[in-house]
């Protein structure tokens, strides 16, 4: 009798969780957090491994990333282009970014 | 040893010295498919890079039909003699190294219901997906007289780096103090708009030190400075007042030799510099992808994948650009993210990303040191199915400093490094 009720409890939550999973990956790529960083390595390097007068993103704490990041956009920490191109970007966005190049090695 | 067994090793063997052979880095997953770039420009050459780093066992294979990689950008410091061709020259080692089955050719036809690039060495290369950075050709027709000016070298264009950028640095060190140097500019779109009038500037400057009689002519096809217009202004009056000269609405009509015909005058240069007008690649009209303003390739901009191909993504300055979107190395180089993560997506079969991003940072070297930079940010609309510019992002530098002068040459050596290993 107890396997039969959490038979009838695990089937619903199986069918919610690949709806909502399925319903996820519509809304936003799993790949998200990589893609948008990849839009910096232009300059920043590939997974934030820049090189000469760029700064390295690749192992910066998220936080640290996230409070630079608010900072070039309310205008307070001097920019040349940071500012301008911090202020293309959402909070989302930016929490996502900083997550990845978190996660990334740092390499000097 | 039993014959199976002995036929097992063997396969075992040969099935490792392929994958050795094909640079796969997760040897225990099946292939995703097989993709061939054509072009190893920004676009091209990324995007190889990117389905090898993103697309775990991929099989890539980039045709490109010179043996090295010579960046656009930062070459008009080699024209001014503030760089040499080695500075701006690259290998595609690294690309190798990842995995990328490089090899140097020309390609002869696309077979696009077969999905087979033919290269004139007679290869076949078949293909799962195909991924088309062609860049740009010229646009002979508009201007009479062009092609065999270009063909007997009275003329350059330089506006692919190479041979053309050493003929054209060539042209200015053997021009003699007192004479003119002319570089017309085409009617927009046209590949990199700040870059002529970069080039006026980084001229003017090598004028300036070595032949200080000598003039710069820059004839602009349009009404204006198409780009850091304010910028460019100030530069012009500040630095190089006295020996550059700036004409709007000055569209080249013909050319006899090394003389500029315009509407209502002719102008003789000593060093002609026609940056002719533009159009796809010649590679995308061959394989009847042009379709916008018989000029350029329409795109899906989710996936880079071509409006009348499915199957061929197409990216950097031969696509028809987005609003605002810049024909630029930089962008080339994001449309090639882009188009890597949707072609590893589409072979897997999964949904690309709804929401991509792509932005653009040019720097423009107004003197040898001082530069200036333009920067956007482009979101996907979903409703419009194309990318726009993020309102309140962006925008130009405040002022040329020789601080953005390092920041534009720490740019080229990290987009070099992302674009090519």
């Amino acid at each position: 009798m107890a396997a039969i009720e959490a038979v009838r409890v695990c089937i619903p939550a199986i069918l919610l969780t690949g709806a909502l999973s399925h319903f996820a990956a519509l809304a936003q790529d799993i790949h998200l957090a990589r893609n948008l960083a990849a839009t910096c390595a232009s300059c920043h390097g590939t997974n934030g491994e820049a090189r000469g007068d760029m700064k390295p993103l690749a192992g910066m704490a998220a936080q640290q990333l996230r409070q630079v990041f608010a900072e070039f956009k309310s205008g307070t920490r001097p920019a040349t282009v940071m500012h301008q191109i911090a202020r293309g970007y959402t909070e989302e966005h930016i929490g996502l970014i900083a997550g990845y190049f978190a996660a990334q090695p740092a390499k000097r | 040893m039993d014959p199976g067994r002995r036929h097992l090793l063997r396969t075992g063997a040969a099935l490792a010295t392929s994958l050795l052979a094909s640079g796969a880095s997760r040897s225990s997953e099946p292939s995703l498919g097989r993709v061939v770039v054509v072009g190893g420009g920004f676009g091209g050459a990324t995007a190889a890079r990117y389905l090898r780093l993103w697309g775990g066992n991929i099989h890539v294979t980039l045709v490109e039909r010179n043996p090295s990689f010579a960046s656009c950008p930062m070459s008009n410091l080699v024209l001014g003699g503030y760089k040499q061709m080695g500075d701006i020259t690259r290998t595609y080692d690294s690309l190798s190294a990842l995995g990328v089955h490089f090899v140097q050719g020309e390609v002869l036809s696309i077979d696009v219901p077969g999905r087979s690039v033919r290269l004139a060495d007679g290869t076949a290369l078949p293909y799962d997906r195909l991924i088309l950075s062609p860049g740009i050709d010229f646009i002979y027709d508009l201007v009479p007289g062009l092609l065999p000016a270009l063909a007997g070298g009275q003329v350059v264009h330089a506006w692919n780096a190479g041979a053309q950028t050493l003929a054209l640095r060539q042209q200015l060190e053997a021009m003699p103090d007192g004479g003119v140097f002319a570089i017309t500019i085409p009617k927009a779109p046209y590949r990199c708009p700040p870059g002529p009038y970069e080039r006026a500037c980084l001229v003017a400057s090598y004028f300036r030190q070595t032949k200080p009689k000598s003039k710069v002519l820059v004839l602009d096809a349009n009404p204006e400075i198409q780009s850091k217009k304010a910028l460019f202004e100030r530069a012009f009056a500040q630095y190089h007042a006295g020996i550059l000269e700036y004409w709007p609405n000055a569209e080249l009509k013909e050319v006899d030799g090394n003389l500029a015909r315009l509407e209502f005058e002719d102008v003789k240069a000593d060093v002609l510099n026609v940056v002719p007008p533009q159009r796809a690649g010649d590679l995308a009209r061959k394989a009847g992808l042009v379709n916008v303003n018989q000029r350029w390739v329409g795109v899906h901009w989710l996936t880079m994948e071509s409006t009348v191909a499915p199957g061929i993504h197409v990216l950097g300055d031969a696509t028809f650009s987005a609003p605002q979107m810049p024909k630029s190395a930089h962008m080339a180089n994001q449309h090639a993210k882009v188009a890597a993560a949707a072609v590893i997506q589409l072979l897997q079969g999964e949904p690309v990303n709804a929401t991509p991003m792509v932005m653009n940072t040019c720097y423009s070297f107004i003197t040898p040191t001082d530069a200036i930079h333009v920067a956007s940010v482009h979101q996907y609309d979903a409703s419009e199915r194309t990318y726009k510019t993020v309102p309140g992002s962006g925008g130009v530098s405040a002022a040329a400093s020789p601080l953005e002068g390092r920041y534009a040459h720490a740019w080229a050596e990290n987009i070099w490094a992302d674009t090519l290993g």
